[in-house]
């Protein structure tokens, strides 16, 4: 259907036919269908109908309609809410966007939190489009409807339209909205006040500072000290906005009081959240009161009674110590973070982040304090926790240096690769490849490799088996000479194993380290034992040494 | 389906039995759940009598084919939300599922369609000219629509007994025999365990727990009882994970009273906060206590609700009755309390005067507008024609659920398949009763 340009007129631009009609009289009846799929197809066409209809037909009959026969199927309402939200050049331009307003206004009071969500989030959209006249004529009484309404849905609703219509009204106006707000925050149901506090940072931004300091800090103390936890935590988070609004020497009388309070409350749910938000309290406050009242602070979040607390410190301890000034950075990291760090989760946290900290203290006194977490973890009985640990090794080694890796953290290394769980097997085998990528092949010379050729005379045969493996993920990194040297001879040894799953993993071994070998090395050496064991009993050993035979290209 | 009969003779399904009973937070409404797992609401009229508003099919049975058992659709719980809009919503549940619903009205129906005519018939295309849309709301008789809006399922791998929604009007709990678990009202795909008494090994098992209620006003308190005889108090603001409790109410039982039913009758079967937040009203098998939050070791008041059975409990064993569970409630201004007995008996206790009525609900007793007289229970010899006997005291007729009005004197008693509302005029007891067996309308809720 072509968009009509004339006003009033229910003759359509459908004068080719009245087969153009026929969709959209389907669309609009579908509206109304029992099944709920019709009408949300219908919805999501509402453009395509105001279209048809154009935008005097749209504005006194399809508007009015939809605000009427809100049905309660979700899904239906939220893509309502939503397309109305584009709407405004469908009623005629923002000429006539506050005739948007009553449906939106009705969405705006349903109990499903998603419907009034997005309801708001339209109202906030075409609020843009409104003249500053309009705000004050059609919008904000809208908002002072929803704030007075008796539902808390609409009064929930009204929290989240403060802030756009604040900006562009007169100052009586702006003076009215201010009372609202208060009013709001002091409702008699935590449902409302929840709403309030969630929105406080953001109608502060839009304050003058006189009234931010004024009615906001008041506003945002009696929050903080709600009875009802769920309204005190989502005070800490409007703690973060209004600190960066105001300037550094008001933060001590206005907000900082109530931080400390948060940081001690008496629910782990606001401390938790206080430990959440820590690194944007960090930013927002500056360093001075970090240095005077975050440090302590987060120092008890990091001891806190509740192990969720504890973690959730835990997780802001790199950016907290990032963030801290350069010239008392170390001091306080040493003497009032690492302290405090007691249990093996954050320790592994502050171990993972050693880039960042190393940079500051030196490695042995960071070595002292955290050795012993590291051999702790370890050796602990859950294997993930090992794992975990296996993992960093290769860092660890590099910040620490291969002497004091040799001195304290190999025989570590060495013992996981006869570990019972194979997992921490197989990582501590991929462990030591990295290593001898950082540290060298001579080093891997002199170090490791006697002690893992030496796992070779083993009595148990997955000991054994893990000497082939370390020398299939070495050969390349040591090269040439140190496998066909040392390494080579150890594997044909091993050809005669009386264990047969040792036997095919020593021709697996062949045709892996086979590369790095030379030809003569290959012909002389290789081909006999491989030959051997393709005429083995066992068919699996037949099998690998065969196939090792043909990928060499022996034969 | 089993058929009962009454003493008159009257069949009844046992589907249609009353397990649940609980006012709207304004009173205007009340709802009622029954064995079938249907829920029955009625709206307190302008005049001051209840109708029925709205009728509809929770729970339906379930069968559990990991573990090979039927899940009952009986409800077990109902709780009303407070109010969001002009709709109103209440969580209900069975032994495994909670629900929340939505009632809501319809009054008004737009008419007039592009492609239909009046009688429905689709029109010729041709003819359509122009679009229509419909203006016209014409009003309807007055719709009242339940609707399924959430279902929180899987959490519980024991029998669900409670369900309590915080003063937050956020989230809500629900309790089994040994776990209880904190939802949120918009969240139906997680929940956080609060309390956990499973021991590591099933045999050193000794306590389940029996019922669960949040504070009314403080949103970090929550009590929970258990067979034992004790209730616990919890603050959620001291750990995650709140099996350390704050306080525990336990009164030391007397060493003369203690035979082999003591831990039995000790179990306590209801606990309800009263509305100022400083009192819990506990049931157990034959008292109810009232106990200060500020006192652990003892109740501040007991009532003696039968003590007559004492000797009996051999009897009441043998046929289960003593591990009947009786509900009990407070009144709006927490000065009198009630709870139920058997023969059909309630009993009301005021706090201040320490007096005490026992009265039945019963089709006999009670036509409409009839004042109750007060009933008495005689261990020996009868004083009066209207005394009962202990021994003729019917134990097949309980009144395990009862309501009150949460500002009026009006109260809401099941017996069986009946229920019976009471108001108090002019200091009289008045009553009218309804009866389940016929319900006047039953609407399909739509199928989930």
């Amino acid at each position: 259907a072509r968009r009509c340009a004339s006003p009033a007129g229910d003759k359509m631009a459908g004068a080719d036919g009245d087969d153009s009609l026929y969709p959209i009289a389907v669309l609009i009846d579908e509206l109304r269908n029992e099944d709920v799929q019709l009408r949300l197809n219908s919805i999501k066409k509402l453009s395509t109908i105001a279209l048809a209809l154009g935008v005097e037909r749209t504005r006194t009959e399809l508007l009015p309609f939809l605000t009427d026969t809100i049905y309660d199927e979700d899904e239906v309402l939220l893509a309502l809410a939503e397309q109305l939200g584009n709407f405004t050049m469908l009623v005629g331009g923002p000429e006539y966007v506050h005739c948007l307003l009553p449906p939106l206004e009705s969405l705006a009071t349903v109990e499903e939190t998603v419907v009034r969500d997005k309801a708001v989030e339209s109202l906030r959209k075409i609020s843009h489009e409104h003249s500053p006249v309009d705000l004050e004529v059609h919008f904000e009484p809208l908002v002072k409807r929803l704030a007075s309404g008796d539902w808390f849905t609409s009064r929930t609703s009204a929290c989240g339209l403060f802030s756009v219509c604040y900006p562009r009204v007169s100052s009586t106006v702006k003076a009215e909205i201010r009372q609202h707000f208060r009013n709001l925050c002091s409702d008699d149901t935590p449902m409302v006040r929840r709403a309030a506090a969630s929105k406080l940072g953001e109608f502060a931004k839009v304050l003058e500072l006189e009234y931010v300091k004024s009615d906001i800090i008041s506003l945002f103390t009696a929050l903080a000290s709600d009875e009802q936890d769920s309204v005190r935590l989502l005070a800490v988070e409007a703690c973060v906005s209004i600190a960066t609004l105001l300037p550094q020497e008001d933060l001590e009388t206005l907000v900082m009081p109530t931080l400390r309070q948060a940081a001690e409350d008496k629910s782990w749910r606001v401390r938790y959240m206080v430990a959440d938000k820590f690194s944007e309290l960090q930013k927002a406050v500056g360093p001075e009161i970090t240095k005077n009242d975050l440090v302590p602070a987060f120092q008890n979040l990091l001891k806190d009674c509740e192990a969720e607390v504890r973690a959730a410190a835990a997780n802001k301890v790199k950016e907290f110590c990032e963030n801290l000034p350069e010239d008392s950075r170390e001091t306080i990291i040493m003497t009032h973070i690492l302290p405090c760090v007691k249990c093996p989760e954050v320790r592994l946290n502050i171990i993972s982040n050693l880039d960042c900290v190393n940079e500051v203290i030196g490695i042995r006194q960071l070595s002292q304090s955290l050795l012993p977490a590291i051999v702790e973890l370890a050796e602990d009985a859950k294997w993930r926790v090992r794992l975990a640990i296996i993992e960093y090794m290769p860092l660890l080694a590099g910040q620490l240096g291969v002497e004091f890796f040799d001195e304290k953290l190999n025989s570590l290394c060495m013992a996981w690769l006869v570990d019972h769980v194979y997992a921490i097997r197989e990582a501590a085998t991929c462990n030591l490849t990295k290593l001898v990528e950082k540290f060298g092949a001579e080093w891997a010379q002199n170090t490791i490799v006697p002690k893992v050729l030496g796992m070779a005379n083993d009595p148990n045969y997955l000991h054994r088996m893990t000497t082939l493996f370390c020398i299939n993920a070495l050969s390349e990194a040591c090269g040439q000479e140190i496998t066909t040297k040392h390494m080579l001879p150890v594997v044909l040894k091993m050809s005669n194993d009386q264990v047969a799953n040792v036997r095919f993993n020593v021709a697996k071994s062949l045709q892996k380290i086979g590369p790095v070998l030379d030809s003569n090395c290959l012909q002389a050496e290789v081909k006999p034992v491989l030959e051997k064991l393709a005429a083995d009993q066992d068919i699996d050993v037949k099998y690998f040494a065969q196939e090792a035979v043909s990928v060499l290209a022996l034969a | 389906m089993a058929k009962l009969v009454d003493q008159h003779d009257h069949h009844y399904c046992t589907a249609d039995v009353i397990s649940a009973v609980e006012f709207s937070q304004s009173g205007e409404f009340l709802a009622t759940g029954d064995k079938g797992g249907r829920v029955v609401i009625f709206q307190r009229e302008p005049q001051g009598e209840y109708n029925v508003y709205s009728t509809f099919q929770s729970h339906e049975p379930e069968f559990d084919y990991l573990k090979s058992l039927e899940i009952e659709e009986k409800i077990n719980k109902i709780r009303w939300l407070p109010q969001l809009n002009s709709a109103h919503f209440l969580l209900t549940t069975n032994d495994k599922t909670i629900k929340l619903w939505k009632v809501s009205e319809r009054d008004k129906r737009p008419e007039g369609y592009n492609l239909k005519d009046e009688e429905g018939r689709m029109k010729d295309i041709s003819k359509i000219t122009s679009l229509q849309v419909s203006p016209v709301l014409r009003p309807m008789d007055l719709l009242v629509e339940a609707s399924l809006r959430r279902v929180f399922a899987n959490a519980h791998a024991y029998h669900i007994n409670s369900i309590s929604i915080n003063s937050d009007c956020e989230t809500y709990l629900s309790a089994d025999d040994l776990r209880i678990n904190l939802w949120n009202l918009d969240i139906t795909d997680r929940s956080f365990n609060i309390v956990d008494l499973k021991p590591e090994n099933m045999e050193e098992l000794s306590e389940v727990i029996t019922v669960s209620e949040f504070h009314p006003h403080h949103c970090h308190l929550l009590a929970f009882s258990s067979s034992t005889g004790t209730t616990r108090l919890c603050d959620m603001r001291s750990r995650a994970l709140c099996d350390q409790h704050a306080k525990l109410f336990e009164e030391a039982v007397d060493p003369a009273n203690r035979s082999f039913f003591s831990e039995i009758v000790s179990s306590v079967s209801d606990v309800k906060f009263s509305h100022s937040g400083r009192y819990l009203l506990t049931r157990d098998y034959l008292s109810a206590k009232v106990w200060d939050l500020n006192m652990e070791n003892k109740p501040v008041e007991t009532y003696q609700v039968h003590d007559y059975l004492r000797s009996k409990l051999c009897t009441l064993y043998e046929s289960d009755c003593i591990f009947d569970k009786f509900e009990c409630a407070w009144n709006g201004t927490d000065s009198v309390i009630m709870t139920g007995a058997y023969n059909n008996f309630f009993r009301m206790f005021d706090r201040a005067s320490r007096r005490d009525v026992t009265l039945e609900a019963s089709r006999e007793v009670c036509k409409r507008r009839a004042v109750l007289r007060p009933r008495r229970v005689c261990v020996g010899r009868k004083k009066r024609d209207s005394d009962i006997s202990v021994d003729s005291l019917d134990f097949r007729k309980k009144i395990l659920h009862t309501a009150w009005h949460p500002t009026d004197n009006i109260i809401a008693i099941a017996a069986s398949n009946n229920l019976y509302i009471f108001q108090d005029r002019h200091s009289h007891h008045a009553g009218h009763h309804l009866e389940q067996d016929r319900p006047p309308q039953l609407q399909d809720a739509p199928a989930q």
